[in-house]
């Protein structure tokens, strides 16, 4: 198993959000959740990724066996868990390309594999920008600062290819995102698909699972998962909407 | 009585002397002591050079010099005056005492009358927003002070549009007045106060020195427009404390047009949760007017907001002063605080001083500043002129845009319309003087 | 925010190891009496051999200094300050010039060796001859270095093959003695001797610093810097700093400064004047890390330093940078008099207040000349009990027709306990000079350093790298070799103060 969430609750603020989340992904699967606004979606990733302020009130949560729950955000990182963010973070005066070095060190470091230096970084760094239609200038800018918001996925997807992370939960990704940019951020989460590679896909549509394609999809209603199922339940979603699920729930 | 004609602070503090026997509320002890401790303030200020760091940018020499007598109200009851900005209700002063036969207050959800009137029921509210050792010109201000309007809207009331009229009837010597404001908003109250100073209609030489004690409660919102129009010989001194509770809102704008010596505070606390402060206004000058807009703004409460926007444009040989400072205290996280400040040179002998000013002690906060002084945008002026525009319009134009930037923060829109009136045509009406 | 605090506490915990420049150099040195008087002043002059003219221009200072107040409108607290109950004059006992490393005090070398100076240079910093003199051979670009330690500069590297492109690159003392026409010729003509209080003190008993003369047309082929270490307790540092730049002449110059960790307070009230004339530039980079004081605010410098540039010349520049990370307390604004027309100055500033150090920082920029312009960026970072102002002024005179300025100023603030303030003050009487003054305050976000810590960064890397990031358009100006070092010098600073 890769990801197991056994019973998981979370508050924010003292006001629960997830109220009991159980769900489980084989290593080499993608799963996705799908749920409509104010069901929990966001709060499942920040909980997962650690963010402060997110407070587990039950339940258990391990990525290939280990407590993640126990670990700050950079372990998780460096564990393999690697977090598309639904609002990329803007980092003035950051270089980006210093910033993905510096990520991408931290986590070979722990690897046990040997850092980059400027130039061998950039070599890889370039060869990924390539596939994924990204300039050099993006390298210069600040971290996010004055990108688009396709570049800003793109961005984050460059992140993750670089990161070759072992589970990949996508927040939202496809928010905001035209046609040509969700084929590139799927064509990036698909050249990750393999037996050590597990993904979490968090979306409110229907639409992005086109181009990646779920070996299961749960439905998150109030802080719960409400019903599981293959891929044919999210087609049904986009048919009936998330009313006769919440019905057939109540 | 022989006119004795005395200069600088000596000149007021001996006619606080000759005057206390005869100023209101003369036998009411806590006022005879207020009086009393603002002259001890005020004789021991005296009246701030430059070499004070307030007063840096704006010398006050002229006005010790001019020597100010006691103001002898000679507007009668049937004169004519301005039309009103609101709905009928006026409050009028002339020479800074409340005048009944003037006002037209009858029949208002809340009570407006006069502060002299009122006194002995006073106790412990003149003083308790601005208190009189603070500021050299609010001592001066306790010192002599005779009159003012006294305002108090009920809880939920909301107070509609009142108009004060602030006339200075002028004589052929120096004359001065003091007047204190009393305004009080209770929870959840409004009011739009429009306030309009004038006169004289002759060339005298006045000072108006009001004073504003502005109280707005829990979730009330006071808008306070004041347009001083004065004559150019006068000298305008005041000061506005406000105090805004948790929720509240104050909205002031200052317009400055007349007068040759200016020099107006504005003193705000956020003192509860959520309160905002709108703050914004506009300094029109030419010849030799001086004019000093300072603010200081005090964000003591989380969570609150403020927004300033205060324009200059200097023609002749005018010298503008902008002296803003926003204080953040430790307790204000989250506060969000913006000030801009903005001035047009129009002419080779204008100069403009300005000092903006951040003080921070809370981390979790977003405050910014900016400043520009320059002359009208070459590139706008011709673009306006390529497409047929005549000069002195174009001009006329971007400076009527530039000051329209600063009448827009203005929350209510009587308030917005009488200011806009009050800016616009500025430029022709110099121009051609 | 629970990020924030906890990254707080982490760092805190380190602070007293954060200040690694803080030992002493036990070595023999020569004082002279405690306090502060005509004679002391004599002392000093004719302990460094001067001119008649140089004492009665000191003598001068002296008795303006007495009349003069101490002044009280920075916002910056400490304790009365006893003039009397510290040395004015301390050097190391001078043995005849040492011929090798191994004649050289160990105590000095063991110094220069701990404070990171290469040993090439280490050994011409203790006064060997011609250690110095052949080209570096690590291939990077040599730095001439004067070494000042306490009150007399103890050795310059590079003199002769400065002296061969015509440039003076020496000890003021020295020059005083070697170019007495063209030190009277400048000094005190930028600073004059009653400037301000500490500058009048300063004039009065100053006791070395660097001179530099750069030629007609010159462009000086290495970086030029001074290294300023207080090591003597109960002693103050009255440095003066003397830069000409000829026309059409180009120098980058740099100084660095620590000092020991003492429990006592120790003044350094430094003058630098810059002249540059037509078309010269002169870049004048400051890496300032006196000793900050520890963690409860026992001790640390003040460091009350008076700077002045003044563009003489037709399009000559000036561009100040600072670095500032040490210090209890930092009062300076290095400043530009722009009087040639088309003349341009620049101010980019870092200045970092953590645990209970205090700066008042920033530039006054003086705009008389036509077409004169200039810039300020200024980079507060507050952290601990920290208090960080940015004070500055921009005055632009009627003359100034066309005059340009342009000034950004922005604080962070790291911790709840700290202050940063912006005190700009902006003067324009010309109508067709245009002035632009914007400041921001902010905070580390939560979310950003989250978004880092997600990428697999430790909370102190994340926080460093946000903090060079907000300080990037700064750290740009520094020469390459010190952006490094001044780089490293942030995150150690933050270390110990930031969290």
């Amino acid at each position: 198993m890769s990801l197991v969430i056994e019973n998981l609750s979370a508050a924010v603020d003292g006001k629960p959000i997830l109220n009991g989340i159980t769900l489980a992904i084989p290593a080499g699967e993608i799963h996705a959740v799908m749920g409509p606004n104010g069901s929990g979606k966001s709060t499942l990733s920040y909980v997962l990724a650690g963010r402060d302020g997110y407070e587990v009130t039950g339940g258990i949560a391990t990525f290939e066996g280990h407590d993640i729950l126990a670990m700050e955000p950079e372990e998780r990182a460096a564990a393999g868990l690697f977090l598309a963010f639904q609002y990329p973070v803007e980092l003035p005066g950051v270089g980006n390309a210093l910033f993905l070095r510096t990520a991408l060190n931290a986590i070979r470091k722990h690897r046990g594999e040997p850092e980059l230096d400027a130039m061998q970084f950039l070599k890889v760094a370039r060869e990924r920008m390539r596939t994924l239609n990204m300039t050099d200038e993006m390298l210069r800018r600040g971290v996010n600062v004055g990108f688009s918001g396709g570049e800003k996925k793109r961005n984050e997807v460059l992140q993750m290819a670089l990161l070759q992370p072992r589970l990949a939960i996508l927040d939202e990704t496809d928010s905001g995102l035209d046609i040509d940019a969700l084929k590139i951020v799927a064509d990036g989460v698909n050249a990750l698909r393999g037996p050590n590679f597990s993904a979490l896909v968090i979306t409110h549509y229907q639409r992005l699972l086109n181009y990646i394609v779920p070996d299961r999809v749960h439905v998150l209603l109030d802080g719960r998962i409400a019903t599981s199922g293959g891929p044919e339940l999210a087609q049904r979603l986009e048919a009936e909407g998330y009313a006769t699920i919440q019905a057939e729930a109540a | 009585m022989t006119a004795v004609r005395h200069t600088g602070a000596e000149g007021f503090l001996q006619r606080f002397e000759g005057l206390r026997a005869r100023l209101p509320g003369r036998r009411l002890p806590w006022l005879e002591a207020l009086r009393e401790d603002a002259a001890r303030a005020f004789r021991a200020q005296g009246l701030p050079t430059r070499r004070v760091e307030a007063w840096k940018y704006t010398d006050l020499r002229p006005l010790g010099e001019a020597g100010f007598e006691e103001a002898l109200s000679s507007i009668d009851g049937g004169q004519a005056l301005p039309a009103a900005h609101g709905g009928g209700a006026r409050a009028v002063l002339v020479d800074g005492r409340f005048r009944a036969d003037l006002s037209a207050l009858d029949g208002l959800p809340y009570a407006a009358g006069s502060v002299a009137a009122a006194l002995p029921g006073l106790e412990g509210r003149i003083g308790a927003v601005a208190p009189a050792a603070a500021l050299p010109m609010v001592a001066l201000n306790a010192m002599l002070f005779e009159d003012g309007l006294l305002l108090t809207v009920p809880a939920g009331v909301p107070g509609g549009v009142l108009d004060l009229l602030s006339l200075a009837s002028g004589g052929a010597r120096p004359e001065a007045f003091h007047p204190r404001h009393l305004i009080r908003l209770e929870a959840g109250a409004s009011l739009t106060l429009i306030e309009t100073a004038m006169g004289p209609e002759h060339d005298g030489t006045t000072l108006h020195n009001p004073i504003y004690e502005i109280e707005v409660a829990e979730g009330a919102t006071l808008v306070h427009a004041r347009l001083q129009q004065e004559g150019r010989q006068g000298f305008h001194l005041s000061a506005v404390h406000a105090r805004v509770a948790a929720g509240g809102t104050y909205d002031n704008f200052t317009l400055v047009a007349g007068a040759r010596l200016t020099r107006n505070e504005i003193h705000i606390a956020l003192t509860g949760p959520g309160a905002s402060a709108h703050m914004n206004g506009a300094q029109l000058l030419a010849g030799g007017q001086h004019a000093d807009t300072t603010t200081y703004l005090d964000h003591a409460a989380p969570g609150c907001a403020s927004r300033q926007t205060y324009k200059t444009v200097l023609a002749g040989r005018s010298r503008g002063v902008f002296q803003g400072k926003i204080l953040v205290r430790q307790a204000a996280q989250k506060t969000d605080g913006y000030q801009m400040n903005q001035a047009l040179l129009l002419s080779p002998d204008a100069e403009m001083n300005s000092k903006p000013q951040l003080e921070i002690y809370a981390d979790d906060v977003k405050c910014s500043h900016g400043a520009t002084v320059g002359e009208i945008d070459h590139g706008q002026l011709f673009y306006l002129r390529s497409r047929g525009v005549p000069e002195a319009q174009a001009r006329s134009l971007l400076i009527q845009a530039f000051l329209q930037e600063a009448v827009e923060g203005v929350t209510d829109e009587t308030a917005r319309a009488a200011l806009g009136a009050a800016v616009s045509g500025w430029w022709e009406r110099e121009a051609l003087a | 925010m629970p990020a924030v605090t906890e990254t707080l506490e982490t760092v805190q915990s380190v602070t007293d190891s954060g200040y690694k420049w803080g030992f002493e150099t036990d070595i023999e040195m020569e004082f002279a009496p405690k306090g502060l008087n005509e004679d002391i002043v004599r002392f000093i002059s004719a302990k460094k051999n001067e001119p008649a003219w140089l004492l009665e221009w000191r003598l001068k200072a002296y008795a303006l200094w007495q009349k003069m107040e101490e002044p009280t409108w920075a916002a910056v607290k400490y304790p009365p300050i006893d003039y009397q109950d510290a040395y004015y004059y301390a050097a190391p006992v001078q043995k005849a010039k040492p011929k090798s490393l191994d004649e050289v005090d160990p105590e000095l070398l063991r110094t220069y060796a701990k404070l990171g100076i290469p040993l090439k240079e280490q050994a011409i910093l203790a006064g060997v001859e011609g250690a110095g003199d052949s080209p570096s051979d690590s291939g990077r670009m040599p730095i001439a270095v004067d070494a000042v330690f306490d009150s007399v500069s103890v050795a310059t590297s590079y003199k002769e093959r400065l002296a061969k492109e015509g440039i003076i690159f020496c000890a003021i003392s020295e020059a005083v003695q070697e170019y007495p026409d063209l030190v009277r010729q400048y000094l005190g003509t930028v600073v004059p001797q009653g400037d301000n209080f500490y500058a009048a003190l300063n004039s009065a008993v100053f006791t070395d610093g660097s001179f530099v003369y750069i030629p007609k047309g010159v462009r000086c082929p290495m970086e030029l810097s001074t290294y300023f270490r207080i090591n003597a307790k109960s002693t103050g540092q009255f440095e003066r700093t003397l830069i000409i730049a000829e026309e059409g002449s180009h120098v980058s110059y740099l100084e660095g400064c620590t000092a020991p960790m003492r429990d006592e307070n120790q003044l350094h009230a430094a003058v630098v004047e810059l002249v540059a004339l037509d078309d010269a530039t002169i870049k004048y980079s400051t890496v300032q890390n006196w000793y900050p004081g520890d963690a409860e605010g026992r001790g640390g410098i003040y460091n009350f330093v008076t700077k002045r540039a003044q563009c003489r010349g037709r399009r000559s520049k000036v561009s100040w940078t600072q670095v500032e990370t040490g210090s209890a307390i930092t009062w300076k604004y290095p400043s530009c008099v722009l009087l040639g027309d088309d003349s341009v100055g620049e101010f980019y500033s870092v200045a970092i207040t953590n645990n209970w150090q205090q700066a008042d920082t920033g530039t006054k920029m003086i705009h008389v000349g036509k077409r004169t312009s200039s810039t300020i960026v200024s980079k507060g970072i507050s952290a601990g009990q920290g208090q960080n102002t940015y004070r500055g002024l921009v005055r632009v005179a009627p003359t100034a027709s066309g005059a340009r300025n342009f000034t950004q100023c922005d604080s962070l603030l790291i911790g709840d306990r700290c202050g940063a303030h912006t005190v700009p003050y902006i003067e324009n009487r010309c109508m067709t000079a245009k002035v632009e003054h914007e400041a921001t305050t902010s905070r580390i976000a939560e979310d950003q350093l989250f978004y880092c810590r997600q990428r697999g960064l430790t909370q102190e890397d994340a926080v460093g790298l946000i903090v060079n990031g907000f300080c990037r358009e700064v750290l740009k100006e520094l020469p390459m070799e010190f952006a490094v070092e001044a780089q490293k010098l942030l995150q150690i600073s933050l270390e110990g103060s930031v969290g």
